[in-house]
């Protein structure tokens, strides 16, 4: 029943926004035409090779036909109106989507020319490479060390208690939360702040040196100055990770990121150098938004 | 007449009150221009009368029919000679089931006492004049409210804000009966605990290590007056109690947590219902297949293997028991795992935990307050479990902690002593009381902790 | 780079051993919902199993005849004569007839293959018509029980037979011939309790549970649903409140058998009621099913949408008025759904009801409110304490019984609910 509800939760307004017609807001020819983005969609050597995606909740079709690279230790970001497809796609890099009964993937999805929804792929092991972080904090009720060593753990990454409390501190540095709680390392997770469990969670995410870490609204639970830290830690990440962020803010996307896809409505309209996006939309629908008309 | 039969009349009563209540109010509004004149319809105006004339007859009803029992018996000892008044509460009881008997013609007036046999008249007489009493006073107070109720409705009356405050009072009567309930309760096991305690001591009660209620052990025991020594009635309790959760807890959580976290919607549909049918099979059930199937053949399967059980073992008490509450612990569960946030679910899947790993180290600990609570609640339901203990576990009160051996229970020591003819003031009948009060208070005090605690945790993650 | 392959490669050596756990974990619970959905399966099909058999009855079809020198009887319409007249002579020759191997020597035998309440039978019919007296009757008696046994059970080695080797060769000839048949147990459902397994019936116990759950409805449900309203709707915010809540949430996990304590100490020693009536039984079992009605009418109160009250109420509706006209009306599917399901729990319980008395041997099938009766599941009881094979088989006939009206029961809330609750 869980996972059904977040499907309602996280894509519950898809149909609403449906019901904004396209048609009336822009004139005729602004009519998405189908599989079809504008820029740069396309990369040499990604990381990610994405195809003609498609994804289906039951009859409804979520994401329509996308085709998208993403290349090796670039921060890209994900926005759009809500409901237009950008979580659902970025849940699909590290099938998350997995967990949820209705919902299909059809497509050709690679991580490094491998195929992501082969049959014989694993799902844990690509999960151990492709980390993720939520958007509301999640911290495990559990200590502040155990929540940070829960992956290296699981994955049997660590063969001494030292080695443990080494993955531990250097996840907690990176993650810039280290001078703030290497007093306190047994208290308990849910005690510490909006900003500071966000950035456990990172923390967490990296403790298993993931390859790629998706984004998923990290900081739209936190206030401003929790939101900065959050921003500052992604700019230092950038250097060994391949970030994927799905973000509401256009102000985020434009600090943190190196490109910029814009989705709507389940299409991928356009995918651009992240300046280009938002100082010279090459889509009238990317402009319209990023000029806040709507979304 | 009959209760039963007042009540229908009363009610007849209750609809003509209503009628003429209406008619009277409509017809004080005719002159004036139609009801709309009328400070409230002239439902309520009805209504109203109804009440008036329901209200106190069936109060008056109710009074006498649960006293009148009491007083007719009052009646009929005080009349009895005086060689053959009743000594104590024991023998009034004997005495008053011999007389009564041989009103209902059960037995015959020729094998008793002359007086008896008067006495037994006299109960005739009584009752015959009691129901006469009654009904005549049910219809007076009916008739005389009603009528008083129906003068004085006039179109300023506010039928409606007095008919919805009586309905307001009314329903607040039935919320404070679980209030009235848990008193009775109290007052019914805490008076006769008393008592107890006056024949028994505290210690022998409560430290003594033989029960035997119905045979005195030593010389200095009370005449045909045992030992009660509630310790091994206590072991007994726990270890069938145990054997129950055994095995009720590992396969209702289990059980709850495949269907949550593995089973399909489809999957899930079909099983769930399927294992709540066995909470909805009556605990008699229960009994009958534990004392003539289970029983047998665990003492004839370790008759096999050269080992002597017994053909009462508290093995298969408590395993059919646990067999029982199964489905309450997995409902419990399965509510408290639902309630762990998906978000620690997910969380734990993208660092890519397997799920049973996800499980295992993030959603159990972060369930287990809630389900520790649903475990108490298990345990209270076990210890207060009667019907399968009564038929499957035996009535020798051994202190062991062997399952292949018979234990007895509170809960049967309790039937025991109180099915069949019993004295009022013997200390066997008092035990069972005593034994009573000791089962409600340990069953309130886990309740309410486990109560508590499930609380504490849905807030957690409200 | 080199650290995160090393750890991918690392990842990719535990996979092995955390799947093995995984379907391990797996196994478990497949395992553990195996194990409850055996115990449930062989729990019915040990009482099918047990039970069935208690359906089929044993019957004699003799012809008999009504030889009235032989029973010392000349005038059947003579009160006094009826009662010194031997019944069972005309039987024993009858029987004897169909069996010309028995002798003089081998009567008793002979009398014993026909039920001991044949006579009365017999005697009845002539009551009934004196006319029958000096001719030949054909008519059919229930068979003694150890004959039923015998003819039901032959093969089943846990069953002790009683009947002597004379005796079963005489039962299988008369068998073949189609003197003794079986037939469907129409005495099962027609009767009330015997010392005689052929003669044992429900029919008691059912009418005295039918009246238990009719005083028991008819307290619980309006009780319940009145204090649910009050609950919801009208109480303030207080500790009178609090404190009738926590009575409620207590009341709703305390051990059955403490309402027969109450119920015996309030009902009986209090107030002077009779034992074993259907009324004390009623007003235990209410009492101990209240909390389970208030609780489920609360949820369907609940689940009534505030835009519905909010509308009554904008249009001036008093309170009393939105709760009765509106609320009510909306949440009754949800009431009556947990009402039915408190009632099946309060007909198959037990416990208090032994403590009240309800336990006694009860032949006749109540006629009353307050007549001594017996309920379902405590003839059960009665029934599965006797050495008897035949009455434990008798015993796990009522819990068929019981099982049936139950499962009705919970079809008709699980309807109820499908039916007539609405989505909002």
């Amino acid at each position: 029943m869980n996972t059904l509800n977040t499907t309602v939760t996280s894509e519950a307004d898809v149909p609403e926004e449906k019901a904004i017609p396209v048609q009336d807001e822009r004139p005729a020819e602004t009519v998405i035409e189908e599989g079809k983005t504008v820029g740069t969609p396309f990369a040499d050597d990604p990381k990610f090779k994405l195809r003609n995606v498609e994804v289906f909740y039951g009859e409804d079709r979520a994401i329509k036909n996308i085709s998208l690279d993403i290349a090796r230790n670039e921060v890209i970001a994900f926005i759009g109106p809500s409901g237009c497809g950008k979580s659902t796609f970025l849940r699909c890099l590290n099938r998350m989507n997995d967990s949820i009964d209705i919902c299909r993937v059809k497509g050709s999805l690679q991580l490094d020319e491998q195929d992501i929804y082969d049959s014989k792929r694993d799902v844990v092991e690509l999960r151990a490479r492709v980390g993720m972080v939520f958007q509301k904090p999640n911290p495990f009720p559990k200590s502040i060390y155990d929540n940070v060593a829960y992956g290296p753990r699981i994955h049997g990454l660590a063969n001494r208690k030292s080695d443990l409390d080494d993955i531990v501190e250097n996840s907690l540095r990176k993650a810039g939360l280290w001078n703030e709680v290497k007093d306190r390392l047994d208290a308990t997770a849910t005690g510490m702040s909006g900003g500071q469990q966000q950035r456990l969670c990172i923390a967490r995410a990296i403790a298993v040196s993931p390859e790629v870490v998706l984004m998923d609204e990290p900081c739209s639970a936190l206030d401003p100055i929790a939101t900065a830290k959050v921003e500052e830690l992604i700019a230092e990440l950038s250097e060994s990770y391949t970030i994927v962020i799905v973000t509401h803010s256009m102000q985020q996307a434009a600090r943190v990121s190196h490109r910029t896809a814009y989705f709507h409505l389940g299409h991928l309209v356009e995918v651009n150098e992240t300046d280009k996006v938002f100082t010279s939309p090459e889509h009238e629908l990317t402009e319209s938004y990023i000029t806040g008309r709507f979304g | 007449m009959q209760p039963a039969n007042l009540m229908l009349l009363v009610i007849a009563f209750v609809v003509v009150a209503y009628g003429l209540g209406y008619a009277r109010s409509r017809s004080l509004a005719m002159p004036m221009g139609g009801i709309r004149h009328l400070k409230s319809l002239p439902f309520y105006y009805g209504a109203r009368a109804a009440l008036w004339c329901g209200i106190p007859a069936l109060i008056v009803l109710a009074l006498w029919a649960a006293f009148q029992g009491k007083v007719i018996q009052l009646l009929v000892i005080g009349s009895l000679p005086p060689d053959l008044v009743p000594e104590g509460a024991g023998q009034a009881s004997l005495l008053l089931s011999k007389i009564s008997n041989v009103a209902s013609g059960a037995l015959p007036p020729g094998f008793v006492e002359a007086p008896i046999a008067e006495a037994a008249e006299r109960l005739q007489a009584l009752r015959a004049q009691s129901r006469l009493y009654m009904s005549v006073l049910v219809v007076a107070v009916a008739v005389l409210a009603g009528f008083l109720g129906w003068i004085r409705i006039s179109p300023k009356l506010n039928a409606r804000s007095q008919v919805e405050t009586t309905l307001k009072w009314i329903f607040f009567a039935c919320a404070a009966l679980a209030i009235l309930t848990t008193v009775g309760i109290v007052f019914s096991v805490a008076f006769e605990t008393f008592r107890f305690f006056q024949k028994i001591s505290f210690f022998e009660f409560f430290f003594g290590t033989q029960w035997s209620p119905q045979t005195a052990l030593r010389a200095d025991q009370v005449a045909a007056e045992g030992a009660f020594g509630m310790v091994p009635l206590f072991t007994g309790t726990l270890l069938i109690s145990a054997i129950a959760m055994v095995v009720a807890v590992p396969v209702g959580l289990l059980s709850a947590i495949y269907l949550s976290e593995y089973a399909n919607k489809r999957v899930r549909g079909i099983f769930k219902p399927l294992l709540e049918m066995l909470a909805g099979i009556p605990t008699v059930v229960y009994g009958f297949f534990a004392a003539l199937t289970v029983a047998p053949f665990i003492s004839d399967f370790a008759a096999s293997l050269g080992i002597n059980a017994s053909s009462q073992s508290a093995l298969a008490a408590g395993g059919v028991m646990g067999i029982m509450i199964i489905p309450f612990v997995s409902s419990l569960s399965d509510d408290v795992i639902n309630a762990v946030p998906q978000t620690l679910r997910d969380g734990s899947l993208a660092l890519g935990a397997t799920q049973s790993e996800t499980m295992k180290k993030v959603i159990f600990p972060a369930a287990l307050p809630g389900i520790m609570g649903g475990i108490l609640l298990a345990v209270s339901r076990a210890i207060g479990e009667t019907m399968i203990v009564v038929m499957a576990a035996g009535l020798a009160a051994n202190l062991t902690a062997n399952p292949l051996e018979s234990v007895t229970t509170v809960t049967v020591q309790i039937v025991t002593l109180l099915t069949g003819d019993q004295e009022f003031d013997s200390a066997k009948t008092l035990a069972a009381f005593a034994l009573g009060a000791m089962l409600f208070l340990a069953t309130l005090l886990l309740n309410v902790i486990a109560l508590k605690i499930v609380r504490k945790y849905r807030e957690q993650y409200d | 780079m080199t650290d995160q392959r090393s750890q991918a490669e690392l990842v990719r050596q535990s996979l092995k051993r955390r799947y093995r756990k995984e379907r391990r974990f797996r196994a478990y619970g497949i395992a553990a919902i195996a194990i409850a959905l055996s115990a449930l399966v062989i729990l019915f099909a040990d009482i099918i199993g047990k039970g069935h058999t208690a359906f089929i009855k044993t019957t004699v079809t003799l012809e008999v005849d009504i030889d009235g020198e032989a029973m010392y009887l000349d005038d059947a319409s003579d009160e006094r004569q009826m009662k010194m007249a031997d019944f069972v002579e005309p039987l024993i020759r009858a029987l004897m007839k169909e069996i010309p191997e028995a002798g003089e020597s081998d009567r008793d035998d002979v009398r014993d293959l026909i039920n001991p309440y044949a006579s009365n039978q017999l005697r009845d019919a002539l009551r009934e018509n004196p006319e029958l007296l000096n001719t030949t009757q054909t008519m059919t008696f229930l068979s003694h029980t150890d004959v039923d046994v015998y003819v039901k059970h032959a093969g089943d080695a846990s069953y002790s037979i009683k009947l002597n080797e004379k005796q079963r060769g005489w039962v299988d000839a008369l068998y073949e011939r189609g003197v003794v048949d079986t037939g469907f147990n129409d005495v099962f459902f027609s009767r009330g309790d015997s010392r005689d397994p052929s003669r044992a019936g429900i029919l008691g116990a059912i009418v005295g549970s039918l009246l238990t759950m009719v005083v028991t409805l008819a307290l619980s449900f309006p009780i319940g649903v009145a204090a649910a309203i009050y609950l919801e709707e009208f109480a303030p915010q207080n500790k009178l409140t609090d404190f009738i809540e926590v009575n409620i949430n207590n009341l709703a996990a305390v051990p059955s058998i403490i309402f027969g304590l109450l119920g015996l100490a309030v009902f009986i020693n209090l107030f002077g009621m009779p034992r074993s009536v259907p009324v004390v039984g009623g007003l235990v079992l209410t009492l101990m099913t209240l909390p389970t009605i208030i609780i489920s009418s609360r949820a369907a109160i609940k689940s009534v949408p505030p835009s519905i009250r909010e509308a009554a109420e904008g249009i001036g509706a008093s309170k009393m008025q939105v709760v009765l006209h509106h609320v009510l009306p909306l949440a009754m599917p949800g009431m009556l759904t947990g009402s039915i399901i408190g009632m099946a729990q309060a007909l198959g319980e037990t416990a208090p009801l032994l403590l009240i008395g309800m336990v006694a041997f009860i032949v006749d099938v109540p006629d009353g409110f307050f007549d001594s009766a017996t309920v379902l599941p405590v003839q059960v009881f009665l029934w599965a304490g006797s050495p008897e094979l035949a009455f434990i088989e008798r015993a796990s006939a009522a819990i068929m019984v019981l099982l049936t009206f139950l499962i009705g029961m919970n079809a008709l809330a699980i309807w109820l609910r499908k039916r007539l609750e609405r989505r909002w």
